[in-house]
Parts: C-alpha cells; sequence; structure tokens
C-alpha cells in the first residue's frame, strides 16, 4: 500500500484533511468567483466516484473528460483515478473525425462531457466507440429533450454516490488507500504532427514526482493562485492545473468563459500564469494597441519608459551596468508607467510566469522582464510530464530554456537529439509497445526527437527544432525550418509562418499575417480592406511585410535567408489538419497540400492559383480559391 | 379556420379595431394565443402588425373591441401596467441606453419588479441592498443564458447590430414576463445572427416557458420555429394556423404573391 502523497486522489484526501477550508478551486459562475474548499474538492470527487462506481467505473478503466476547464471536469478526473481507472482529457475544439479515433483508441468507457454541444459530438460517433458505456453531462442547458439511455446528468451520478457515502462512509477512503503510484493516472493523446495520435500513459508516479520537482525549483505556496484556462488535453493544464495545484495545496481557477479571459486575468491577478508565445504576444499587441489609442501625452511616457525599461534589461543581459539615470528612470517608471500596466494585464501579483513550446521573440520577452513581468521559458512535453528545464529567475537568456531541473537526467545524443531521464519519464504508449520501444534509447533515455545542445559551461538548454526537421540544403548547409520559422514570427504583422529548403537553393516562406496587428496598421495607415483574404492581396501589406522579411533577414546567416514568399490567403488552422491543436506545423501535410505553391517557388513563379479546402467547426467543408502572388525578398 | 379550442390562450385579442385618421391600421382582428407556444403574426408591408403590437403592449389604445390577457381586460392600460401584469417587448428599431452598459440595461429591465421606495433606495444598506443583489442574480443568470458573460460591462451603443438585438431581448427578459412580444427580432442580421436568434427564442419558450408572439418578415424563419401564425393583409386577418395550414391558403398566397402562383414563400 502506497502512501497518500504518492497518488493525486492520495494528495487530495491529505489536503482536505490538513487544509479542508482553505480554496482549493474557484470558478467564475454568474459574474462572481465561487470558491471551493479542498474538503469542498473531497466531498465532490467522493460522491462523484461512488455513483461512477455505481455505473460499473472500475480499475483500468478509461474516463474521458471533454470540454472547458470547469471544476466538475477535474473532479470527474480525479474520481476516475480514485477507483484505478484513468482519465483521458481530450480537446474541446476537436471536431467528431478526430475525436472518433482518440475516444475508441482510448477504450474509453465514461465520457464527461461539458455541455450540448460535446455531447451532440460524442452521440455523433458513438457506434465508433464500441466500449462506451455512459455519457455524463455538466450543463443541463438544452438536454431537457434528450432521453438516450445512455445519458446521465453530473447531479444525479453524484447523488447515488452520495446515497453511497452516507451508508458507507469509508469506502471512497479505502479506495484511495489502494491506489498505487504505478498507476495510470492519465493517458494524454500526444498531438499527432506525424500520423495518428498515440495515447501518453502517466502513472501517478510520474505526475507527482514532476510536481515536486518543480516545486523544487519554483517557490510554490499553498496561497498561490493558478488561472486554468489552457485545454486540460495538454500536459501542461494535467501538470501545473491539476497535480501542482494538489501537491502544494494551491489554488486553480477557472475563467468564466473563453471570451472572458482578458477580463478574469485582471480580477483574479494570479500568482501563476503559463501562456503559448502567441498568447503573450497577443497580450503585448493589446497593450501595443491601446498605447496607441491614447492621448500624446500618455503615449509618450509610455513609450519613454518602456524604452528605459528595455535599455535596462539589454545591459543586464549583456552584463554592463544600466548607469545611474536608467535605475532613476526604471525606479519612477516603477510607479507609473509598469506598475500600472501589470497590473492592467492581471500579473501585478504574478511571481511565475511561463511560455513554452515554441521560442518567444527576443523583443517580447525582453519587454515582459523589463516591466517586472518574471517571464521565463519551460521546456518539456507530454512523454515527460511536461517538464524537463525551466530558466532561473535571475538567469534569463531567451535562446534557451534553463538549466534542466534537478534530478532530471539530460544528454545529447551523436545526432543532437535531446535525451531525457527523470521520474516524470512515461510508462509507454497505450496499446503500442513498438512504438514505445523506438522511443527510448538501450540505456533507457527517452528520445524527445528535439535536436538541441547542452551549453557545458552554463548548463543551459538550447532546443533547435525537431531532429526530424533539420535537413540540408542543396549546398549542404544545416537548415532548421523551425529556427527560421520562429524568427519571422517574431514579427507582430506574421502570424504563422513556414518554410522551405531543405534540398533547394534557397529558402521561402509561406506567410500567413497577423489579422489584428495588420488590420490595426491599415486603419492607421488608410488602408481600406473587407476580409483577411482582401488584407492579404494589398499592395501596402506586401510591402510591409516585404520590409519585415528583409529586417528578419539581417538576423539570418546569408545561407537561409528567406529569398522569396507568398501571403496565404487563409490562416493555418487545425480544423484543416495544417496545424495540431497545439499550433505545431504538420509539414508532411502541408507540403502535400501546397505542393503547387512549393513548385511555383522554384520554378521562379511570379504568381501561383490555389485552390485549398477549408473546414468549418463543426465539420463542414468548402472550398477557397485565391491567385496567390510570389515575392521576391531582395 | 380551426380555432385553438381546447387550447387554454394567455392573450386572446377579440374584433379590435385600430384607425389613424382615415387611415385603416386594424379592422376587426381577432387572435388567440395558447400559453406556452411561439406565436407568429406575418403579413406584407403596412398589413397592421405592428400597430396590432402597440396595441398589445399599451402604446396604441384600440378604437375598438377587447384584448384579454390571462383572462382579463387590458385595453387601454398604459405600458408601464402592462408590463406590470407580465407582458414584455422588443422594438423594431433598438431600444436601449446607448451610454450604459450590457449589465445596467437589463437592471432597467427588472425595474417593474423592485419594491424599494425611493427613500429605502436613497439608503441603499439594508432591504434595499439585499434586492439589489437578488436582482442582478437574477439577471446573471440571464447574461449566461444568453451567452453575453464578456459583455457585461461593454457599453451597449458600441456593440454590433445582432449582440444589441440580444441584449434588447435580455433586458425584456430581465422583467420575467408571462408573454413576450418581439417585433422582427431577426431584421436587419446576417445568417449566422439570425441561427443565435432562433436558438435563444426556441430556448425562451422550451426551457423558460415564456409564451412568444414575434413578427417576422423571414419566411423560413418563421415557418421552422412558430407553432401558430396569424396572417394580416390591409388590416385585416385574412388566415389563421398551424405553419402547413397558413401555407396552404389561398388567400395567403394571393396576398404574398398576387393571383396566379401555386405556392407561398
Amino acid at each position: 500500500m502506497a502512501a497518500l502523497e504518492d497518488t493525486l486522489p492520495g494528495l487530495m484526501l491529505r489536503n482536505a484533511r490538513t487544509r479542508p477550508a482553505k480554496p482549493a478551486l474557484r470558478e467564475k459562475d454568474l459574474g462572481i468567483w465561487r470558491t471551493y474548499s479542498w474538503a469542498d474538492y473531497a466531498d465532490h470527487v467522493q460522491s462523484f466516484a461512488l455513483g461512477l462506481e455505481k455505473l460499473g467505473f472500475g480499475a483500468d478503466d478509461k474516463l474521458v473528460v471533454i470540454g472547458d476547464n470547469r471544476p466538475r471536469l477535474y473532479w470527474a478526473q480525479v474520481a476516475a483515478m480514485s477507483l484505478g481507472g484513468s482519465a483521458v482529457p481530450v480537446y474541446q475544439d476537436s471536431i467528431a473525425d478526430e475525436l472518433a479515433f482518440v475516444l475508441a483508441d482510448a477504450d474509453t468507457k465514461v465520457i464527461v462531457a461539458e455541455n450540448q454541444e460535446q455531447v451532440d459530438k460524442v452521440l455523433s460517433i458513438r457506434d465508433q466507440i464500441p466500449t462506451l458505456q455512459w455519457v455524463i453531462f455538466d450543463d443541463s442547458r438544452g438536454m431537457a429533450h434528450y432521453d438516450d439511455a445512455i445519458l446521465k446528468s453530473f447531479e444525479s451520478v453524484q447523488d447515488d454516490g452520495a446515497a453511497a457515502a452516507a451508508s458507507h462512509p469509508d469506502a471512497f477512503a479505502g479506495h484511495v488507500e489502494r491506489l498505487g503510484a504505478d498507476q495510470i493516472a492519465i493517458m494524454c493523446y500526444t498531438s499527432g504532427t506525424t500520423g495518428k495520435p498515440k495515447g501518453v500513459m502517466l502513472s501517478h508516479g510520474n505526475l507527482v514526482e514532476t510536481a515536486k520537482t518543480f516545486c523544487a525549483v519554483e517557490d510554490v505556496r499553498e496561497s498561490d493562485d493558478f488561472l486554468s484556462y489552457l485545454p486540460m488535453a495538454w500536459v501542461g493544464e494535467s501538470m501545473y492545473g491539476l497535480t501542482v495545484s494538489l501537491f502544494a495545496g494551491c489554488a486553480t481557477n477557472c475563467p468564466e468563459a473563453p471570451e472572458t479571459l482578458e477580463r478574469d486575468l485582471r480580477e483574479l491577478g494570479p500568482t501563476g500564469f503559463i501562456a503559448s508565445p502567441r498568447g503573450w504576444e497577443t497580450i503585448l499587441s493589446l497593450l501595443q494597441v491601446k498605447a496607441n489609442d491614447t492621448s500624446g501625452l500618455k503615449r509618450w511616457v509610455y513609450d519613454t519608459f518602456r524604452k528605459a525599461a528595455v535599455d535596462g534589461e539589454l545591459a543586464k543581459a549583456e552584463g554592463r551596468s544600466p548607469g545611474f539615470g536608467n535605475g532613476f528612470m526604471r525606479a519612477l517608471g516603477e510607479v507609473l508607467v509598469y506598475g500600472p500596466v501589470r497590473d492592467q494585464i492581471g500579473l501585478r501579483r504574478a511571481r511565475w510566469c511561463y511560455t513554452g513550446g515554441a521560442p518567444l521573440g527576443h523583443d517580447s520577452f525582453r519587454f515582459f522582464r523589463a516591466i517586472g513581468v518574471n517571464l521565463k521559458q519551460l521546456y518539456g512535453s507530454t512523454e515527460v510530464s511536461g517538464l524537463v528545464s525551466v530558466q532561473s529567475d535571475d538567469k534569463v537568456n531567451p535562446d534557451t530554456v534553463g538549466p534542466p531541473c534537478a534530478g532530471v537526467d539530460v544528454k545529447i545524443s551523436q545526432d543532437s537529439e535531446i535525451l531525457v531521464k527523470s521520474s516524470g519519464v512515461f510508462k509507454g504508449y497505450y496499446k503500442r509497445p513498438e512504438a514505445t520501444a523506438e522511443s527510448f534509447t538501450e540505456d533507457g533515455y527517452f528520445r524527445t526527437g528535439d535536436a538541441g545542445i547542452l551549453d557545458q559551461k552554463t548548463g543551459e538548454l538550447l532546443v533547435i527544432d525537431r531532429a526530424k526537421d533539420v535537413g540540408k540544403m542543396a549546398d549542404g548547409t544545416a537548415y532548421a525550418p523551425q529556427f527560421i520559422e520562429s524568427k519571422l514570427k517574431f514579427s507582430a504583422f506574421i502570424s504563422e509562418a513556414v518554410s522551405f529548403g531543405s534540398s533547394r537553393d534557397f529558402v521561402s516562406a509561406m506567410i500567413a499575417i497577423d489579422p489584428l496587428t495588420v488590420g490595426n496598421w491599415a486603419e492607421k495607415n488608410g488602408v481600406t480592406y473587407t476580409n483577411y483574404m482582401d488584407l492579404t492581396q494589398k499592395d501596402d501589406v506586401r510591402k510591409l511585410i516585404s520590409d519585415e522579411i528583409k529586417r528578419i533577414n539581417m538576423t539570418l546567416p546569408d545561407a537561409v535567408r528567406v529569398k522569396r514568399f507568398l501571403l496565404l490567403a487563409k490562416d493555418l488552422d487545425a480544423d484543416d489538419a495544417e496545424i495540431t491543436r497545439t499550433r505545431k506545423l504538420r509539414r508532411a501535410f502541408i507540403a502535400e497540400r501546397y505542393a503547387p505553391v512549393i513548385e511555383a517557388f522554384y520554378a521562379n513563379k511570379q504568381e501561383v492559383d490555389l485552390r485549398t479546402e477549408v473546414t468549418f467547426e463543426d465539420g463542414r467543408r468548402s472550398h477557397v480559391e485565391a491567385r496567390l502572388l510570389i515575392q521576391d525578398a531582395a | 379556420m380551426a380555432e385553438p379550442n381546447g387550447h387554454d390562450s394567455i392573450l386572446s385579442v377579440r374584433g379590435v379595431s385600430k384607425y389613424f385618421g382615415g387611415v385603416r391600421a386594424n379592422n376587426e382582428v381577432s387572435i388567440e394565443v395558447p400559453r406556452g407556444k411561439i406565436f407568429a403574426i406575418i403579413g406584407p408591408n403596412g398589413a397592421g402588425k405592428t400597430s396590432l403590437l402597440n396595441m398589445i403592449s399599451g402604446f396604441y389604445v384600440p378604437d375598438a373591441g377587447d384584448i384579454l390577457f390571462e383572462g382579463k381586460s387590458i385595453a387601454g392600460f398604459k405600458p408601464n401596467q402592462i408590463a406590470e401584469h407580465g407582458i414584455a417587448r422588443t422594438f423594431q428599431n433598438i431600444a436601449l441606453f446607448r451610454g450604459m452598459t450590457v449589465l445596467q440595461n437589463m437592471m432597467l429591465g427588472r425595474h417593474v419588479l423592485m419594491k424599494s421606495s425611493v427613500l429605502s433606495a436613497f439608503a441603499y444598506w439594508g432591504a434595499a441592498q439585499r434586492e439589489e443583489v437578488a436582482h442582478r442574480e437574477k439577471v446573471e443568470e440571464l447574461i449566461d443564458f444568453l451567452r453575453l458573460n464578456d459583455l457585461r460591462k461593454a457599453p451597449t451603443g458600441a456593440l454590433a447590430y445582432g449582440l444589441q438585438k440580444r441584449v434588447e431581448l435580455g433586458r425584456a427578459l430581465a422583467a420575467e414576463p408571462e408573454l413576450l412580444l418581439l417585433d422582427e427580432p431577426m431584421a436587419g442580421m446576417n445568417q449566422e445572427e439570425k441561427e443565435d436568434m432562433v436558438r435563444y427564442v426556441l430556448d425562451i419558450a422550451e426551457q423558460r416557458g415564456t409564451t412568444i408572439v414575434l413578427i417576422e418578415h423571414d419566411m423560413g424563419v418563421v415557418m421552422d420555429i412558430s407553432d401558430r401564425i396569424a396572417v394580416l393583409d390591409q388590416g385585416e386577418k385574412i388566415a389563421d394556423g398551424s405553419p402547413d395550414e397558413v401555407r396552404a391558403n389561398p388567400a395567403v398566397i394571393q396576398a404574398y404573391l398576387g393571383a396566379g402562383h401555386g405556392e407561398a414563400a
């Protein structure tokens, strides 16, 4: 029998005993932040777990949660684990076809769906999930006319469970005490940049030990608040939203709706916040748009102090002393600008802020650090429970992802692949023993598939690209597409970029513009447009992006400078399978779909007719046809 | 024409007429609105639809005939009295306070239900505060129902047209009416906004049990969502019945398409 501290439900029981009245979860509902204490949390999990047990859910069964981050979806996951089963969080914005594969592959027995939309999606594919027995819904709105016998409301399951708890008060704790650290707690499906998604099995031990590693690096306190809004299917949410909260006893907070995130962030003022590079860029763009729209004096103050802050940050990075004048300006700026700006974006209390998954532009990175946001890179992947390395507070080099955390053993293979051994390394891919075997080296290291460098002097890790994407150009120059794309995406006007160059004479790129910033620029410069596609076809916009690329090219080695580019008529979209739900490029698919573009790049054509299929959120399809002009970036 | 016999009518309009000088807006119009149903009034421009709605909601006083709500005559009541009886409406042209937030506009909709006197409201703390909190809770439920969560504090005038229409619907619903009158709720909307609005109208009838009388020009929408339809032409009712009955009615086809056409739109 394992100790309570070794499993997620065990940690919950411990919290309910040692800090019953402290906040565990908050949810903004009907305009008010409602708090659930650890005692409430355990109560809800207990009644749902015992209700599930009555429905026949038991050891090794799989429970899928699908929906936005809601307390009940957290409770459902912990309840499934309590009975010895596993939780399988899936992407709520998946279209039905994508979902069918994952639900069937996971041998799903019970699905907890947030609302009618998700229930409809699940019911439309139920024939493809032979193991499915129950679909439990959280929000009953619009569900009154559904009489399918497979459906149950969350309340009804909890009511049955509460009755069971009343007659057998020790039953639940008994279940939890029988759990072992090696049991599979969560299966996260990989985003699948190549091939079908694979279920990554993470044990209680993987998750709890990784939380322990994280809390040893960061000073996580019981009073901390974490804003939980990233998809539950992403391993980071299972790690930082669920496990770290259980381990450290701090609170996880669910925003009201995805649309209210900006306001909820400000109201809550979390102490911990994670966003993708795109998320950080968006915050910065919104700030910039607001600064541009304000009065002249305010803009001047903002610009002046912003410059002082960035200068100081640069000086620190280069090891120079910023000087007395700059120190004075920054002290004044803290009162006049930086503090208020941090307050506006809701990060005034934030002690740990992270970005990860892809590099964030140096300028953006420096800006946030300069105004006092402790923004750091975090590196991890699903198979290692989401944590390999974190930058330290005082030493932040935007190029690296920081030193590997204590207890995480990192080495670089002969072919520059990053190899990891840690207590967070997963138990294997579900039902894929060959794939599991392939992902480990002979001496038991997990092959991350990322190419990287471990700096011997500083001990910091540098991630270059996916190892299999690194190729050679015709003249033998090493070519890492993501490296070039990241540089392009650092431009505020570029939202996505896909570069080509492997076995070619020069590098070319397809660019998707950022409609927010380019739209704002167009308004300011008197360029009128109707929609995204129209915007991409304006000469002024092409000139704008061309200038951006020229500027970015200056920072690239000669051989890999972008020579030709075109603007895509639509942004890359996960519904069209061009990128994964975590916004990683699916290169093989893109190369096939945009084959005429690639051909035109290298056949020196000036334009290309492209017919692309677009998929709407509900799975319907349509076509967009456009003549795209190819531009030379001299 | 089948009268909804056996149904429990929430609203009975009996032989109502309205004249503006020599112009006859409505002539002896009678309709029976069954409780809990969606009832549509259609007709060509100038058929007298809005003036009928204005008489029900007390903006016009009928020149002849009677209007019974829950069996009680309300003809000639003032709009505020009618609102207190449990009838709310939206307007063809949006009628909101543009400078106020979505939340404030919707709180105003609860005015008819507020009990605090001016004096106690000035003191605020105590009963008036408790009342305010209770009303706010009801409005928050509506904000959630209409998916306006992210716009709670947004000034109404700055919102897109379709959203303003939705806020107006929320303002009317805030009064917790038994009967909701919607004057062209989908006019000027794009397809997506229309689909949203249809969803809300259906949800209001289904989940809140509110009876709905609506005027609408989009025949597709009317035929899809209405339980009963009354057709007006030049101030007179020319047909009344289920969507199928109305669709097949020769008088309706005549009014909409002129003689010689086979089927209504």
